[in-house]
């Protein structure tokens, strides 16, 4: 009888890049409510222009490679990106804003580099670098959370679709009536104008440790991170480290002197810094490779974004933290490579 | 029975990998008949291939030499029935996966005679290791745990070097794979009396029986049979179920807490490790005269009617061996010899079943692996890697066929063992891109190597070409130096001769 050969092992593999993607995909949709809930409608509606956007973007690029547009998308990571940086803009985004973004992110950032895989930044965060430099105004267009004694005003959706594709308000409402500044601006410009902390803290947009609403998302982005390490889908060692490196300096600067210095429980429960912990930081294509360059790589992201906070000159410092990080990973990489089995404890020279 | 465990050194990585093994252990080893027709490979074993000493019509009993070892790292061949030699002709063979290599066939009487056993030694204590030793050789044993590695030559190298302990590798940590677990059910007397036998050839005092803790059955009946023996130097040591623990290095890092060096052998951290089924065969080889001409293997997968252990003859086809077990199902497709891991996929079930078979794996259409997608360097690979490596380093510069840096990240240091390839979740055969980047590893160093050879010749060459030259100016110099030494005196004499000669009568005149 005859056979056909095939090559070893003959094994089905348990998981694939879109069942990864898939499942992150899965653990965000808990940020997601929360998200809308405190921010309004307008979360949806940026997420579904930056889920056209990059899809539109990634398969145009792949016909322009010369390649199947649909082995790219049916892989998810487009999608990824797209909530990912839906996540980083604020609720109320004109459409341009969310399209140039999603189309810098997948085009530039991705594809320009190789395509998944290849790329060395973070997709998500270099397109939201894109918007936070080019549209800093409509970048930074935060509005209150909906928590009952915050002057919250309400949009409703059909206000909300028509600012998102046209850019402007109702004409019963100004910018100034519905931005707020987000506890991280708070903190910051409250500490440059030597208030203390606990001064600051009396602001009614300050909750138990972060801002007000701002915790609770974290919380549930902290559920579905938790599941991803339950899943091991993604490994503890980038969370625990981003985390660590951002708690660690906070914590000592706010045990040296309270009064000048935001608590790292504020910094936990602030900006993006559980979402990154989760979810940015632990893209494993522009992550360093080993576990302990993980350490090292989440470690520094924690610090870079610690640093920014305090003495940058943007609120929240996760995007940069990560992009600067992302270009330290080869060398990350190379410093960091374990020890082979067998091979001698001590570094082997360089006739190695 | 409770098995005595100490505490274990720790591997890295590995994966636990679905057993699969309760169909093939459920019914006693099947005795498969004598076949029509044996096919012996030469070359059933990693060395040199046996140089064949039968002629063809010549009549072979069973047990006769059919091909004698050739070389340093080589073993006999023995005729596994009697009958004729009608053939010594390339034949399908497992090791080229289905392709052909030089084989002698012979065609069975069918009558099973026997050689007499001249060689039984009642006494192998007696005897002086190297005897021992040279003895073992002459029975054809090799390794069975699928490396077929020449046996007598392992002990030879290994007893220059301080050894401390005999390991007997009764892991059998791939799916499927159960002849180990059978044979240390059925004949676990054979195990424990040849690991002493190897223990008088190695010259050493201990012995580790190790087998995973998921084999109760094999664990007791091991047990009884050290029971019986009371031997103290034999202890039967448990080691987790983990993909790839059965590894020899893997074993030796689990036993005995120490890494085997990059490049070494277990034998450099003094350990010997053979396979429970060749210590078998060497006691029946030693003191029941019986060549290696036989073995048990599983048969098994949802492509075979009956999965089971099979005792067979060397040289029997897999087609007469499934047959005698009952036969395929209509589900085969894919026919693997070896595990599901590190196995090999064969064109054609002709290949005889040879000294390394271990496993007869008949699968259903398998789905494979699914299409291949660019990496996304998410570690999973280096995660399960037992010797730490960096898969998707080594991944990136195979592509970009980057010498140096695959030679830094430990490119020759893997075991093609398969655990990265199986949870890549891009689906990259980085096993298959490894051995080929090993291939041409090697192919660069034997470039080297030939240009380095041609560079020196040239070198001497030119070399030997200087000299020659300056030799050549030395004894021109020489000459000049001679010629300007000449005085008046001698300017004379030299004129002197040449009117002598002129003048001297000539003699035919």
């Amino acid at each position: 009888m005859d056979f056909e050969r095939r090559e070893a092992p003959f094994v089905t593999p348990p998981t694939d890049v879109a069942s990864i993607m898939r499942q992150v995909l899965y653990a965000l949709i808990p940020a997601v409510i929360a998200y809308v809930w405190f921010f309004g409608p307008g979360f949806i509606l940026n997420l579904i222009i930056a889920a056209l956007f990059c899809a539109v973007g990634e398969a145009a690029v792949m016909r322009w490679r010369g390649r199947d547009p649909v082995t790219a998308l049916s892989d998810y990571s487009a999608m990824v990106t797209a909530v990912l940086l839906t996540f980083a803009l604020p609720a109320l985004t004109p459409w341009w804003v969310t399209a140039t973004a999603s189309l810098f992110a997948v085009i530039v950032a991705k594809h320009l580099y190789g395509g998944l895989g290849f790329n060395i930044f973070n997709p998500a965060m270099a397109g939201y670098v894109v918007a936070l430099v080019a549209f800093p105004m409509y970048a930074n267009l935060w509005t209150a959370p909906r928590m009952g004694d915050l002057d919250y005003h309400y949009m409703t959706f059909y206000e909300t679709a028509r600012y998102t594709l046209s850019g402007t308000l109702p004409d019963y409402l100004t910018f100034d009536a519905i931005s707020r500044a987000t506890p991280l601006d708070t903190v910051k410009a409250g500490l440059n104008n030597m208030q203390t902390f606990a001064e600051i803290r009396t602001n009614p947009m300050m909750g138990d440790f972060g801002g007000r609403g701002w915790e609770w998302i974290g919380n549930f982005t902290a559920m579905g991170g938790g599941w991803l390490l339950l899943r091991k889908v993604i490994r503890w060692h980038i969370p625990v480290a981003v985390l660590a490196g951002l708690l660690l300096p906070s914590g000592i600067m706010y045990f040296l002197e309270s009064g000048t210095h935001a608590s790292p429980g504020f910094h936990l429960f602030s900006g993006g810094t559980i979402l990154c912990a989760f979810f940015i930081a632990t893209d494993p294509v522009s992550a360093a490779t080993s576990n302990r360059g993980r350490l090292v790589y989440g470690f520094s992201i924690g610090f870079l974004i610690y640093a920014i906070r305090r003495w940058g000159s943007y609120a929240d410092g996760v995007a940069f933290a990560v992009v600067l990080m992302n270009m330290a990973v080869p060398a990350i990489d190379y410093i960091t490579k374990p020890r082979i089995v067998g091979h001698p404890t001590k570094r082997p020279g360089k006739t190695a | 029975m409770s098995a005595p465990t100490y505490d274990l050194g720790k591997l890295h990585g590995g994966i636990r990998l679905p057993a699969e093994k309760e169909q093939s252990t459920a019914q006693p080893i099947t005795h498969v008949p004598v076949p029509a027709q044996l096919v012996l490979p030469l070359a059933q074993h990693t060395g040199e291939p046996a140089h064949p000493v039968v002629g063809i019509g010549e009549k072979v009993l069973k047990g006769q030499v059919v091909a004698e070892a050739d070389g340093t790292v080589s073993a006999p061949v023995h005729a596994s029935s009697s009958g004729t030699v009608v053939a010594i002709e390339p034949w399908p063979v497992s090791r080229r996966r289905g392709d052909k290599a030089p084989c002698i066939i012979i065609e069975c009487d069918g009558e099973d005679r026997a050689v007499d056993p001249v060689d039984a030694i009642e006494d192998f204590t007696a005897m002086k290791p190297r005897a021992l030793q040279e003895q073992i050789l002459r029975g054809g044993i090799v390794g069975l745990g699928g490396a077929a590695f020449p046996t007598a030559q392992k002990l030879m190298q290994a007893v220059s070097l301080p050894l401390e302990q005999l390991i007997l590798n009764g892991v059998e940590c791939e799916s499927y794979i159960s002849c180990d677990d059978m044979l240390m059910r059925e004949y676990a007397d054979e195990v424990v009396r040849g690991s002493q036998v190897l223990m008088h050839a190695l010259g050493i005092k201990k012995c580790f029986i190790v087998l995973e803790s998921d084999k109760p059955e094999a664990i007791k009946s091991i047990g009884a049979a050290l029971a019986e023996l009371d031997d103290p130097r034999i202890v039967l040591k448990q080691v987790p179920t983990i993909y790839p623990s059965g590894g020899e290095d893997q074993l030796v890092q689990l036993v005995t807490n120490t890494e085997v060096p990059s490049g070494g052998l277990p034998s450099d951290v003094g350990c010997v490790v053979q396979n429970v089924g060749t210590a078998a065969a060497v006691y029946r080889w030693i003191v029941k005269g019986e060549p290696l001409i036989s073995r048990v293997t599983t048969v098994t997968g949802d492509g075979v009617a009956t999965p089971c252990n099979v005792l067979a003859r060397i040289g029997t086809t897999l087609a007469d061996v499934i047959e005698a077990t009952g036969g395929y199902t209509e589900r085969a497709r894919l026919l693997v010899v070896g595990g599901p891991m590190t196995g090999k996929s064969l064109s054609t079930d002709q290949v005889p079943l040879v000294k390394a078979t271990n496993c007869v794996l008949v699968m259903s259409e398998f789905a494979g692996a699914g299409e291949e997608k660019p990496c996304i360097r998410c570690g999973a690979c280096s995660d399960v890697c037992p010797v730490q490596l960096l898969p998707q380093q080594l991944f990136w510069y195979a592509c970009a066929d980057n010498e140096a840096k695959l030679r830094y990240y430990g490119l020759t240091d893997c075991i093609e063992c398969g655990c990265c390839d199986l949870v890549c979740p891009s689906h990259i055969p980085l096993t298959w891109d490894f051995r080929n980047a090993k291939g041409r590893l090697r192919e660069l160093a034997d470039e080297k190597a030939r240009a380095e050879r041609a560079r020196r010749r040239f070198e001497s060459h030119t070399e030997r070409l200087t000299r020659e030259q300056q030799e050549r100016e030395q004894q021109l110099a020489e000459q000049k130096r001679k010629a300007r030494k000449v005085s008046a005196g001698d300017i004379k004499g030299i004129m002197k001769r040449a009117r002598d000669k002129k003048n001297a009568p000539k003699k035919d005149d």
